[in-house]
């Protein structure tokens, strides 16, 4: 890995009022590769995502893309970026098409007129280039779709623009285990067609199915990043409940980080 | 779409036979293309979206209901009123689906239409306006009520229902306020009085049907052709052939009948072809279909109305989205305010009162816009203005008084409203 990772962050510090939710956090997420980030409820994950997005800017710490320090202040400048997030509520309108939801916001115009046709071939190119087969038409309204489904299109909607990192929060989490092995695979393409992901998951199941590396937040801090190949599914639920395993993570517990 | 619902130009061919994204299914023939779109169709009802279907069969069966107790509703003269007396309400209904597409709702629609009306009237005949002045200062101030009402839903955030009940009191004393307690302001502004109470004449009707009917013929046609033309599922000739052939026959039909005399007594004047308030309403049907189905602040209040939080996220600016759609609505109540008044060769304070509103509410949801949002579209309103206006015209023909025809358009209403929430839970609940 000699190229530079397509996101690095180093340091990133964030507070809400008198509350410091990230302590000197740092993330790299490479492309073609799946980054889980993982840790338990209120470990920071969120929070984390939101500085990514630019929803939270960072109070501190160091915002590097494809190696270059940029400011992200608002979602604006992280789509200018090409990070993408995919949020747990998906976001979509039910009384819309895929195409029309895929687009929501920068449709493609012929002078005043939309361009549907072409947002329909881009579209069908895009899930094409993910081989996804599930939707019967695209024209179909996202309200009769199933949960999958809707996971998909949300996916398909932050890969059109030629992104280069995406962010994925717990896309599994309200499915069933055929969808979710769908949404997996989807994932996996997702980093094999050269994207940068990331992935926040509670499961651990899914995190050793797809994952290059893993993150690990405890309390705020990152724990660890580790290979997924080098650590057992044992040690992650270790570094996520009590931030260390072994060897892993920080070797002098941080005082008062508990209280 | 059935071919009793012709579609009008603008609206995006509704999905073509379902297939697979990159790898349309070509039909094999057109009869395999029409089975497959029939059964598409039929799915979508099954799954709630009924469209345009029950207006549709509530007006072919009242039609024919009254048709067979009273012959005389199916007179040319009769059908000609039923046309001139709903544009008004059609007028203001079709500004109402822009807000009700929101999820919202504007009560004062009816009283904005009356001040409009006053508007007009004042400077007509106090001032001695010019027409054109006199009817863009009565669009002006519907366009301004519209800014007022939706800067206090969109930017200070008080609930639709409040801020257009305070304005539906409110305006009702700003007519009373302009008339002067109440006085009858009569209208002899010979442009004004034509635009409901003037005919096309027959040769005129007749350029217009054709015009008309190539514009969308070539316009249904080019477009599946560009479909085609990039491997994308077209609209099937079979059909196109159906919706262009439904529109010149229905069309035709109508100006045919519309072009018989229908005066009582010839010697005293002649009556006959169509209504010059068809093709106003007709252009703002393409108008405001065009803005609702092809272009993108049309694409963005179907999305507002759907889900606010996700086209805040798509980068959509919500409160202007707003904004505009009580703007649009204000300035269509004020048209149908200009055609009440041409209509009634006069404007006083119940211009505009009484039932107007609901008539217009109840217009838009018979033909299937939703209460709830996220659904409908601006032929709902001619859709379901014609059936309230058969429901009155018939029922008034048939002897009834105002009392049972208030019932039974209020039952109609709530009937309407009960099969759009039924169609929502039903929607839903996959």
């Amino acid at each position: 890995m000699t190229e530079a990772p397509v996101l690095e962050l180093r340091g990133i510090d964030k507070s809400f009022g008198p509350v410091q939710v990230l302590h000197d956090v740092a993330l790299s997420a490479r492309a073609g590769e799946v980054t889980a980030l993982v840790g338990d409820n209120g470990a920071g994950k969120s929070t984390l995502v939101k500085c990514i997005g630019g929803i939270h800017p960072a109070d501190a710490g160091d915002y590097l893309f494809e190696g270059r320090p940029v400011q992200v202040h608002s979602p604006r400048d992280a789509a200018a970026l090409g990070v993408e997030i995919v949020y747990q509520d998906l976001a979509l309108c039910d009384n819309l098409d895929i195409v029309q939801n895929m687009f929501l916001g920068r449709e493609k115009r012929r002078g005043l007129v939309l361009d549907d046709a072409t947002m329909e071939e881009m579209a069908a190119a895009t899930l094409k280039s993910l081989s996804v087969r599930t939707v019967k038409s695209l024209r179909q309204k996202v309200s009769s779709l199933s949960g999958g489904q809707r996971q998909t299109v949300a996916i398909a909607k932050a890969v059109l623009w030629n992104s280069k990192l995406v962010v994925l929060d717990e896309p599994t989490a309200a499915l069933g285990v055929a969808q979710t092995a769908q949404v997996l695979e989807l994932v996996r393409r997702l980093a094999d067609n050269g994207l940068a992901v990331v992935l926040i998951s509670h499961n651990m199941n899914d995190v050793f199915a797809v994952s290059d590396r893993i993150a690990a937040l405890y309390l705020g801090r990152m724990a660890a990043q580790v290979k997924a190949t080098d650590v057992t599914h044992a040690q992650v639920v270790e570094l996520i409940t009590s931030g260390r395993s072994g060897d892993l993570g920080p070797q002098d517990t941080p005082k008062g980080a508990a209280a | 779409m059935t071919a009793l619902a012709p579609e009008t130009p603008g609206n995006p061919g509704k999905p073509g036979s379902p297939g697979s994204p990159g790898k349309p299914e070509r039909p094999t023939g057109p009869g395999a293309g029409l089975a497959e779109l029939g059964r598409g169709y039929l799915d979508r009802v099954r799954a709630g979206e009924l469209g345009s279907l029950p207006a549709v069969a509530g007006l072919v069966v009242l039609c024919a209901f009254f048709a067979l107790l009273r012959p005389v509703f199916l007179s040319n003269l009769n059908f000609a009123n039923l046309l001139t007396q709903s544009a008004g309400s059609i007028a203001i209904a079709m500004g109402l689906v822009f807000v009700l597409l929101l999820g919202e709702i504007d009560l004062s629609a009816g009283y904005a239409s009356g001040v409009c009306a006053a508007v007009l009237a004042i400077l007509l005949t106090n001032h001695g306006w010019p027409w054109y002045g006199a009817v863009a200062a009565a669009l002006l101030t519907g366009a301004v009520i519209g800014l007022l009402l939706g800067t206090l839903v969109a930017k200070v955030g008080i609930p639709s229902f409040v801020v257009t009940l305070a304005a539906f009191l409110g305006f009702q004393g700003v007519v009373l306020i302009l008339l002067k307690e109440g006085t009858n302001v009569s209208i002899k502004d010979p442009t004004v009085l034509a635009i409901a109470n003037d005919n096309l004449s027959p040769v005129l009707g007749w350029l217009l049907l054709a015009a008309c009917a190539t514009g969308y013929a070539v316009l249904q046609v080019r477009r599946s052709r560009d479909r085609r033309g990039r491997g994308l599922a077209g609209t099937p000739a079979a059909l196109l052939a159906l919706r262009i052939g439904a529109v010149v026959v229905l069309g035709a039909t109508a100006v045919a009948l519309l072009n018989q005399e229908r005066s009582r007594n010839v010697l005293v004047g002649s009556l006959k072809g169509v209504p010059l308030v068809v093709p106003v309403i007709g252009a703002l049907l393409l108008l405001g279909t065009f803005t609702l189905q092809r272009t993108n602040f049309g694409l963005h209040v179907y999305a507002v109305g759907g889900s606010a939080e996700a086209a805040r996220r798509a980068g959509i600016n919500v409160a202007a989205i707003r904004i505009s759609a009580f703007v649009i609505c204000s300035c269509l109540a004020a048209v149908g305010g200009v055609i009440a008044a041409s209509r009634g060769n006069s404007v006083d304070p119940n211009t505009g009162g009484s039932n107007v509103l609901l008539l217009a509410v109840g217009s838009a949801v018979i033909g299937g816009t939703s209460l709830f949002g996220g659904r409908g579209r601006v032929v709902d309103a001619v859709l379901g203005g014609l059936v309230v206006a058969v429901i009155q015209n018939g029922m008034g023909l048939m002897g009834y008084s105002s009392g049972v025809k208030y019932a039974v358009t209020g039952s109609v209403l709530l009937v309407a409203a009960g099969v759009d929430a039924m169609s929502r839970r039903r929607t839903a609940r996959r």
